[in-house]
């Protein structure tokens, strides 16, 4: 009786993990609806210091020297291969 | 106005060897020349990283961006880098001198006692060739695709990557994603050691050297593979700021092990017996979330652009790191600006991490002391001043610090390691001058 309450609630929770996490997105879409900018506001959103990678070369410079000294790459970009540094 | 007429020269001359690059034809005529001439934009960059008393590397980069009538983008990048110096070989400080035989069987080096072994022989250089092709597909969809040259002396790396960005609510919002494949091959000199076989230390001059040598061996030259995938969503949260969150996913499978590096055995007392060398897993799983502010302050803070990140990486191998990356731009009167840069790094050690073994301990399947994959903590400090110049020209300097301070928690220490300093702390300077036209 027991087991059957538990197998009952877990089937509960799994059914409705995929609803909660559809209207999570929905919501979190829908959120994102109301942010942001109309075209015309984008005077300083287009400078270059504010370009979410505002200087490639020092970024592909830093993930050499990180990929080659630490154990993680990647995450921003590509972690990638391409090396067999020291 | 001699000036504008040799850097114009320059350009061109960059132009055409870039169009080369291409494939394409550089005999064209002049006007479409002067047409071309006129829309590449350059970065060049020399970068400068020396260890104390480690490796010294020196990188050149030249990169080249054309933006055509349809906003198709081409970005062509030429690397060049040469690296020199000693590192760490994986065997633990000693209190008496040590023998070890170098990567190529070819003549041996000694560590003095105390020190921690470093390797002296390296010596590289690299050429490395990016092209990447960037349009749009409709007028909310980007499209990219990308190539990748590596070639050092031992090691060849072949790269291909695509992305594909759909933007929506008034191009606010991004979703993007991307796929890259890597395959790499390695052909150290001296061909791949067997895993956990005894380094052999001797008179490499002995005619029974090379038959000995050969038996630590198991080939030339071995192969690994390289999967990521990138998902993002970028998203303008106001005039003043835009976020950014990445989750990635990566595979590689192949060699993995680092074929220069060797384990100390020890026996009870802490003395090294023997130096074996390493073994990695065949593959590895990393994933990694990612996400970034940037904030734009207003006048009463100096107009401070704000760039904030945040990285956790994980991995089957049983590492996970936390970085932390942040860039203030000052600007400093009409055409300059400073911009600090603090990192923050650590990450946990792989499983299979061992700073040494103990000679009746049982070694597992596999073994590693590559400080770079024990645990450690990393901080960079440093700074950027950029100056623009004729209005549009950045020329800039960096300089940057970075400390890194390797534990090996958790292992006891056997007695001849008592007052050793065998995870020594690493120094590097990053020095890099950068000019755009």
């Amino acid at each position: 009786m027991k087991m059957n309450t538990i197998i009952f609630r877990t089937r509960l929770i799994r059914s409705m993990i995929k609803p909660l996490l559809l209207s999570a997105c929905v919501v979190s879409l829908s959120a994102c609806s109301s942010l942001g900018v109309e075209p015309w506001e984008r005077d300083l959103l287009a400078k270059k210091e504010m370009a979410l990678t505002s200087s490639p070369i020092d970024a592909a410079l830093d993930d050499h020297i990180y990929f080659s000294k630490e154990a993680s790459s990647g995450g921003k970009s590509f972690g990638g291969g391409g090396c067999g540094c020291n | 106005m001699t000036e504008i007429t040799k850097q114009r020269n320059i350009k061109a001359a960059l132009s055409i060897a870039t169009t080369a690059l291409l494939g394409t034809s550089v005999t064209t005529t002049t006007s479409v020349q002067a047409k071309e001439v006129d829309e590449w934009q350059f970065e060049t960059a020399y970068l400068l990283y020396s260890e104390v008393d480690r490796v010294t590397a020196g990188e050149v980069i030249i990169a080249g961006t054309k933006t055509f009538e349809n906003d198709e983008i081409l970005n062509l990048k030429l690397t060049i880098d040469a690296l020199t110096g000693a590192s760490a070989n994986g065997a633990v400080a000693q209190p008496k001198a040590q023998t070890f035989t170098r990567p190529s069987g070819n003549g041996q080096y000694i560590t003095p006692a105390g020190d921690t072994p470093l390797d002296d022989t390296f010596k590289d250089t690299r050429l490395q060739l990016n092209g990447q092709w960037t349009q749009p597909l409709e007028d909310n969809i980007t499209t990219s695709i990308g190539g990748h040259l590596s070639k050092e002396y031992d090691y060849l790396s072949l790269g291909i990557n695509g992305n594909l960005a759909y933007d929506f609510n008034k191009k606010n919002s991004t979703i993007s994603m991307g796929l890259s494949y890597f395959l790499d091959t390695f052909t150290p000199e001296g061909g791949i050691p067997k895993a956990f076989s005894s380094m052999l230390v001797g008179d490499s001059n002995s005619p029974e050297w090379n038959d000995e040598f050969a038996k630590t061996r198991v080939g030339d030259s071995e192969n690994k593979s390289t999967t990521d995938i990138l998902v993002g969503f970028t998203q303008v949260i106001s005039r003043r700021m835009i976020t950014a969150f990445n989750y990635s996913y990566s595979t590689v499978d192949g060699y993995l092990t680092d074929p220069f590096k060797v384990v100390s055995v020890l026996n009870s007392g802490g003395f090294a017996e023997d130096y074996i060398y390493e073994n990695r897993p065949d593959s590895r799983v990393k994933q990694s979330t990612f996400m970034q502010a940037k904030y734009h302050f207003d006048e009463s803070l100096l107009n401070i652009v704000a760039d904030v990140s945040y990285r956790y990486m994980w991995d089957d191998w049983g590492i996970n790191s936390h970085t932390i990356d942040s860039r203030f731009t000052i600007p400093v009167g009409q055409t300059s600006y400073f911009q600090p840069h603090i990192r923050y790094y650590q990450q946990s050690a792989a499983d299979f991490f061992k700073p040494f073994v103990i000679n009746n301990q049982s070694l597992g399947n596999f073994v590693s002391a590559d400080y770079r994959i024990g645990e450690m903590t990393a901080i960079t400090v440093g700074g950027k001043y950029g100056l623009l110049l004729n209005g549009r020209n950045e020329l800039s300097f960096r300089l940057e610090y970075y400390h890194q301070m390797p534990t090996y928690a958790g292992f006891s220490l056997p007695a001849a390691l008592d007052g050793l300093d065998i995870a020594p702390n690493v120094d590097a300077i990053i020095a890099q001058i950068s000019y755009s036209f």
